[in-house]
């Protein structure tokens, strides 16, 4: 730890405090003395590690509130050298396209943790919840190629037991359809980290710092940029999961213990979205302009295509997990719009989605407990015997559909409002997908909530205290960003500003103007122009 | 004044949060009062706004707050802020007041409801929701409150949640709603990329500069979201089935406000409709007449006490945009107000009508109640005055202003004006003497005294379903104070509403000067003499007239072979269009749908096992190759070596 201390590097905003390894090494140490435990105390394994999630979170709330809102790059860095040669090294870094994911992951396992506890086995169960959270806050925060490759693979192993030794009849098939089918996908991204440090090195010492790769565009030839995207690209892809590498989803969702569907479609589907930002925008600008035409038509087919899957589910949880192709198009809409409005509605929408989906898939446990489902065909009437947890669900589900004045509405309608500056006809169609998310999510709903319940549906019992407990900060959350998003958007915005400044610095992208209020309004077209010969001097 | 705007939303946004915690606590009646109070001193705050507004020139009618910035990313810019001008607060007078009026009916209506809190929880929700929508300061803030009156909406028609069809008529209402919120959101967005702002002062300011087709898309896609909300050709069909509602949900919510809130809308982006292309103001003009026409033709031949005013008041919002594609934006605001009195009473009035009834509402099984619900049907029959057009009466001078703009617009529009008035006089008078006058039905047991319903409802084989009385002898009775005063009130509006606006002299038009800052862009005056004016009101009248005599004559004369002539099937049925997109929806549609499941687990999700096999077997295959023998090791390794060798060789020699 010393070592780390003496690490952190000398930039403007000087960290005494390594906080960043500290808010990823917590879990690893949680998970490792939870695993030590005994085995007959199952209850105090439980509070052991909600209690390093709790730590967890509250680093995460310190890293925010350390935050520096006006600074673009990465801030509270910490650098250690792990190998000299080539160059990798643990190195850690915060900005405002990282941060909230940050805070989003310290809120949701702890919150995971207690709404969801496993039926059997305590101990290894939150073990690896803690080894899972400890990657992704790993990998959201890895300034190095490597290091994030490392963080970015090991989130499949405790997940893939998560799944294989917790979930449902299926979930054998489940997980390792989810770990082989990732794992393909990473394949090609190592192929990707490897080739790109090399061939960036030039001969000369290789390192596979983010920065240093990033900052020196040029260097790789542009097709090769461009083969090299693609490899981290699909990776990426398969993570989020555009269509059409999204069959692994539905499957893993259903399978998937509540706590793993929760952390699964809260946190782990943003890697993916995460990384296109991080490792496709600001890694390859050129290459990322030149896929974008593509990458949205993948997010527009997605958010149709998902919605419409989603309708013809007879599974709640399966319903979810389309919902949840459909949502994360949006944001790969938003990202590859490369506007402002784009990226930051896109960042400001994983966590929307991750606050939302992830009460959902608490909620849809919720349910289980009580009638041991998901098939909406023996669920009906719930609302009248537990009229809170229908209430909870109604809010949550209407974040869901995008209300406005909820967080689901201020993610989609900045992205749409940025897609439209680049691309507007894209954009037309996927706002079909707005009517389409009301169409799936009410239809479930009334097949759960509404009609008289029969049998077993009319003993449900209400929404309990300590589950109440559980909901309400997720709800707190989801009216406040549906409120007041300008907390969140004053960190992003610099960040993403740089971002689409690094884009358009290396390469022939020209992010079209916004016309100011009462400025003189000039077309579109002629806009464009303007920009440009203002760009080529 | 300026810096007390927000109060008017606050006040009802207080009351929802106060009753969503304490509402149980509190209970009935208690609970009700203070959703009242909320919104009652929202309604003072409007007229002190409104008194205010009056005391300043024309020209500085218009006061401002901004409370926060909401969305701020970038150059797009959106602030949670409020305008109040003549517009919005003429509207926010009549909102706040009726919504007054209709949580106080409610407290009576809702009497003995298990749900009784949780309904003024949405109440309040919902009014809160309005306000924003009109005096929001910009297109977005308006999109809020318009999807806020969305879901309360669903909430409300949902409320009685155990039966499937109210459950079915909620998320109709929401999905339909949504069809027309693609279009809202479509505009928004080209509203931004032209102009750079979403506020109305710099939307109206900036107009002028629109392109010719951006403008017409824009306002091509705001009466497309005008069309879902206010329940016009093609998506009126949630309207009808939202009655399934508690009935002063459908007097608040599918009468007087909400559904008038796309001619707002409208209303309120006439500049960006003036630089539309002409074809835009026509469409507008089109569908509402026909609208209004169409759902006059099927209400006359509804049994059902709500269904009757549901289409009634989809055919009276096609009146509105009548008069908003003839530029008629001042007759299209009179109308609603007026619409906004004599409607709403008429749905309180059915309610207090089905209240007495207990829980009937087939007017079949009504009759003669005029000697046991005085206060109720003396008010109704204000009400139906008005409706109808008949002088001094509210409606008599809001239609015919809209008759007299679309005369101005076509002959052809004007002539199915026309043909609406004569049905709505026709079916209101049917109404009128259907359940307040003829021979009582409801003091036999039903077998006995209509046959023929018994029939239908011992068919439908559902035991007393929503709107089914008993079937044996009912004992009518008036409503309490709660309900019957806000009836006097509303009446007594009905009755005198035409004051707001009298044509006779030009200081008499009282709302058409107030109006005038907000819709001058795009107003079109009518320039006729008198002669003209008075005759077109005297058709009008007469046809009027003529519909209510024949409703007296077919119902109370009781020619049954006339009845039956005039209610036609086809009109019951309300020209098999909703059924045919039921049919279409779960046919066709269903299938497409399907389709594409069946692809993506067949085809994607196919693809992806068939690659999993495949390196499976293909996998089992190789491990042949793995023999253990070193010789065959060494062999590989050679083969290997060689194809490096050439490969290396070749690169070099290239």
């Amino acid at each position: 730890m010393s070592a780390l201390l003496l690490a952190s590097e000398g930039t403007a905003y000087h960290a005494t405090f390594p906080i960043l390894s500290a808010v990823v090494l917590t879990p690893v140490v949680g998970a490792i003395v939870v695993a030590l435990m005994s085995k007959r105390r199952p209850e105090v394994a439980k509070q052991v590690a909600v209690l390093f999630a709790v730590a967890t979170g509250a680093l995460t709330f310190a890293i925010l509130g350390l935050f520096k809102t006006s600074d673009a790059g990465f801030q509270l860095t910490d650098q250690l050298t792990w190998i000299k040669d080539p160059h990798i090294s643990w190195a850690l870094g915060v900005d405002g396209i990282s941060l909230w994911l940050v805070v989003l992951t310290g809120v949701l396992f702890p919150i995971a943790m207690l709404g969801a506890p496993p039926h059997h086995d305590d101990k290894p169960f939150y073990a690896w919840l803690l080894l899972l959270e400890a990657g992704c806050l790993g990998a959201f925060l890895a300034r190095d190629l490597f290091l994030f490759f490392i963080f970015f693979e090991i989130v499949l192993v405790p997940m893939y037991f998560l799944i294989s030794g917790w979930g449902y009849d299926n979930r054998k098939y489940a997980a390792t359809k989810f770990f082989l089918y990732t794992m393909f996908g990473s394949a090609f991204m190592l192929i990707g980290v490897i080739a790109t440090a090399y061939l960036h090195a030039k001969g000369g010492p290789v390192t596979f710092d983010l920065q240093t790769l990033a900052e020196g565009q040029g260097i790789i030839a542009r097709s090769t940029g461009r083969w090299l995207f693609l490899s981290f690209a699909i990776a990426f892809a398969v993570k989020v999961p555009l269509f059409p590498f999204h069959t692994w989803l539905p499957d893993a969702h259903t399978q998937a213990p509540t706590a793993g569907s929760v952390i699964l479609a809260g946190v782990m589907l943003k890697l993916g979205t995460y990384g296109f930002l991080r490792f496709g925008l600001y890694l390859f600008p050129e290459a990322s302009v030149w896929a974008a035409p593509g990458m949205v038509t993948l997010g527009v087919i997605g958010i149709i295509y998902g919605a419409i899957c989603a309708t013809m589910q007879r599974d709640l949880k399966r319903i979810i997990a389309y919902s949840s192709v459909a949502h994360l198009g949006f944001i790969a809409l938003g990202t590859f719009s490369l506007t402002r409005q784009g990226l930051a509605g896109g960042v400001f929408q994983m966590v929307a989605h991750g606050i939302t989906t992830g009460a959902l898939f608490l909620l849809c446990g919720f349910i289980y407990e009580r009638r041991h489902t998901y098939n909406l065909a023996d669920l009906g009437g719930l609302q009248k015997p537990a009229p809170k947890l229908a209430a909870v669900f109604t809010v949550v589900m209407m974040a869901s559909i995008g209300l406005p004045g909820l967080n689901g509405f201020v993610g989609e309608f900045v992205i749409l409002q940025g897609s439209f500056l680049t691309r507007q006809w894209w954009t037309v169609v996927a706002v079909i997908g707005v009517i389409l998310a009301a169409l799936y999510l009410l239809w479930a709903y009334q097949r759960v909530f509404h009609g008289e319940p029969d049998g077993e549906n009319a003993k449900v019992f209400d929404l309990k205290f300590t589950e109440g407990l559980v909901m309400a900060p997720l709800i707190g959350i989801i009216v406040f960003m549906g409120v007041y998003p300008k907390p969140f958007f004053a960190r992003i915005e610099p960040a993403v500003v740089r971002l689409v400044h690094h884009v358009e610095a290396n390469s022939n992208y020209v992010e079209p103007k916004v016309a100011r209020d009462g400025e003189k309004i000039v077309p579109r077209d002629e806009r464009r122009e303007v920009a440009n010969e203002e760009g080529g001097h | 004044m300026q810096n007390a705007l927000f109060l008017i939303p606050a006040l009802p946004l207080a009351g929802f949060i106060f009753l969503l915690f304490f509402g149980k606590r509190l209970g009935e009646p208690l609970a009700g009062w203070l959703a009242t109070a909320a919104v009652g001193s929202s309604f003072l705050a409007t007229v002190a706004v409104f008194f205010d507004l009056v005391s300043k020139d024309a020209e500085h009618r218009a006061l401002t707050q901004k409370l926060f910035a909401w969305l701020p990313v970038g150059g797009f810019h959106v602030d949670v802020g409020f305008l109040a001008d003549p517009l919005s607060v003429t509207m926010l007078l009549f909102v706040t007041g009726i919504a007054t009026l209709i949580h106080l009916y409610a407290i009576g209506y809702m009497h003995g409801d298990p749900r009784f809190t949780k309904f003024f929880v949405y109440l309040n929700l919902f009014v809160f929701s309005m306000i924003m929508l009109v005096l929001g300061d910009n297109l977005l803030i308006t999109f809020l409150g318009w999807e806020g009156v969305g879901a309360c909406s669903y909430f409300l028609i949902s409320f009685w949640h155990e039966s499937e069809a109210n459950a079915s008529a909620g998320k109709k209402a929401f999905v339909t709603n949504r069809i027309g919120d693609f279009g809202f959101m479509v505009a928004i967005f080209f509203t931004f990329n032209a102009l750079g702002t979403l506020n109305y002062a710099g939307i109206i300011s900036a107009s002028p500069s629109l392109a010719t087709t951006t403008a017409t898309v824009i306002a091509a896609m705001l009466f497309l979201g005008a069309c879902g909300k206010s329940a016009q050709l093609p998506l009126f069909v949630w309207l009808p089935d939202a009655m399934a509602g508690p009935t002063p949900v459908s007097a608040l919510i599918h009468a007087a406000t909400m559904v008038t809130a796309g001619i707002y809308l409208l209303t309120r982006m006439n500049p960006v409709i003036a630089e539309a292309a002409s074809w835009v103001p026509w469409l507008i003009a089109i569908v509402g007449a026909l609208t209004a026409l169409l759902a006059a033709t099927i209400a006359i031949a509804q049994n059902d006490i709500k269904k009757v005013l549901a289409y009634s008041t989809v055919s009276q919002l096609g009146y509105m945009f009548l008069a908003v594609g003839s530029g008629a934006y001042v007759a299209a605001i009179f109308h609603m107000v007026t619409h906004a009195f004599f409607k709403a009473l008429m749905f309180l009035g059915s309610g207090s009508v089905i209240h007495g009834m207990e829980d009937e509402q087939d007017m079949r099984r009504m009759g003669g109640l005029f000697k046991v619900m005085k206060v109720t049907s003396v008010t109704f029959i204000i009400g139906f005055v008005a409706i109808a057009g008949i002088f001094p009466f509210a409606g008599f001078w809001s239609k015919d202003e809209i008759l007299l703009s679309a005369f101005g617009k076509s002959p052809v529009l004007w002539v199915a004006g026309l043909v609406t008035a004569l049905l709505t006089a026709f079916y209101m008078g049917r109404q009128v003497f259907m359940v307040f006058f003829g021979e009582p039905k409801w003091d036999r047991p039903l077998a006995e005294a209509v046959p023929a319903l018994a029939a239908e409802r011992e068919a439908s084989g559902v035991h007393q379903g929503h709107g089914e009385g008993p079937s044996e002898a009912i004992h009518p009775h008036e409503s309490g104070w709660k309900m019957t005063l806000p009836l006097v009130v509303l009446a007594f509006f009905a009755a005198t509403a035409g004051l707001l606006n009298l044509p006779m002299f030009d200081r008499t038009k009282f709302l058409e000067h107030w109006l005038d800052p907000v819709v001058s862009f795009g107003e079109v005056h009518v320039h006729e003499g008198p002669v003209f004016k008075v005759s077109v009101a005297m058709i009008a009248l007469a046809l009027a007239i003529t519909g209510i005599l024949i409703a007296f004559a077919v119902y109370i004369r009781k020619r049954e072979d006339l009845a039956a002539k005039i209610e036609q099937p086809i009109f019951a049925n309300g020209w098999n269009y909703d059924s045919s997109i039921t049919a279409f929806m779960g046919g066709p549609g269903r299938k497409a749908f399907e389709a594409v499941a069946w692809f993506d687990r067949t085809i994607i999700d196919g693809a992806v096992n068939g690659v999993g096999t495949l390196v499976r077997d293909g996998s089992g295959k190789g491990r042949l190759t793995q023999t253990g023998y070193v010789r065959n090791y060494a062999l590989g390794l050679a083969f290997g070596a060689v194809a490096l060798a050439v490969l290396l060789i070749s690169k070099a020699v290239y």
